[in-house]
């Protein structure tokens, strides 16, 4: 099921759990939107995250805590400080990559 | 007639109550065990779910330095492996599966067993070692891994298990 959202003057297609379905749709504003949703104060170092997310996601390489822990753009421990309730699942979501499947 | 009193319980609220914190008891050593132990923790983590691990008996290995590295599949006694008893109990059966196993898990990214130690720390997971196992095993505190956060009682380890939500699972 998709559905149509609007984050701040733009329309955009989600998945029924919240993820854009079209990454071509993001922009940095309605990231900055669904991290509002989510309940993040985002930084400069959230936006760097995001952005390797998305370089990742567009090479199409799985993602999962411990290749995020390895890439050098944040550690596990700092990844967790800044998307407490879930960094891997939270932070996809506010990049507008789809939910990553890993368990690890 | 409209004398008819309104029954108090006019609303059943289906309240969920989603988990907040997973307590693991880990009392085995094979690889299968620990890596589900791991799995659930790590797992719980992500969701934003709270989790500690207890190692006892022989979950000990898993967090003893020098054993860590060093934990196999059980070959013998274990029908999942659908390898015959007799043939399961032959030199180098274990070690050969437990190769087989480990590098199945690498192509699923999953990290061998103290890097994995490593992430739950980082990811916020409590490690606590049973007392009463360490001392039947004649450990010290200096033989168990760096990023252990305690040694803990049976009754230490159910006081933190307090609160709403909380689910304990023994492995």
């Amino acid at each position: 099921m998709v559905v149509e959202k609007i984050y701040g003057e733009l329309c955009v297609t989600c998945n029924e759990q919240g993820y854009l379905t079209d990454l071509n749709q993001w922009t940095k504003e309605v990231g900055s939107e669904i991290a509002k949703e989510e309940g993040i104060d985002m930084t400069e170092k959230h936006w760097e995250v995001i952005n390797y997310l998305q370089d990742q996601c567009r090479k199409e390489v799985p993602l999962s805590i411990r290749k995020i822990g390895k890439s050098g753009v944040v550690d596990i421990k700092e990844f967790y400080q800044l998307f407490p309730k879930g960094p891997l699942k939270i932070s996809s979501r506010i990049a507008g990559i789809p939910k990553p499947v890993s368990c690890i | 007639m409209e004398n008819t009193v309104e029954s108090p319980i006019t609303k059943k609220v289906d309240e969920k109550k989603p988990i907040k914190k997973m307590m693991l008891i880990l009392s085995k050593a094979t690889i299968d065990n620990v890596y589900a132990c791991f799995i659930l923790a790590n797992g719980a983590r992500m969701e934003g779910i709270e989790s500690e691990i207890f190692f006892t008996f022989f979950g000990l290995e898993a967090i003893t330095k020098k054993k860590l590295e060093k934990l196999h599949v059980a070959t013998v006694g274990n029908p999942g492996m659908h390898i015959p008893t007799m043939l399961g109990g032959l030199p180098g059966m274990e070690a050969f599966a437990t190769k087989m196993m480990k590098a199945e898990m690498e192509k699923l990214d999953i990290p061998p067993v103290g890097e994995f130690l490593e992430i739950l720390s980082a990811s916020g997971t409590k490690l606590w070692a049973c007392k009463l196992a360490m001392d039947m095993f004649h450990l010290e505190k200096e033989n168990l891994i760096d990023d252990l956060d305690g040694v803990l009682t049976v009754g230490d380890f159910y006081s933190r298990a307090e609160g709403d939500s909380t689910q304990l699972m023994f492995i």
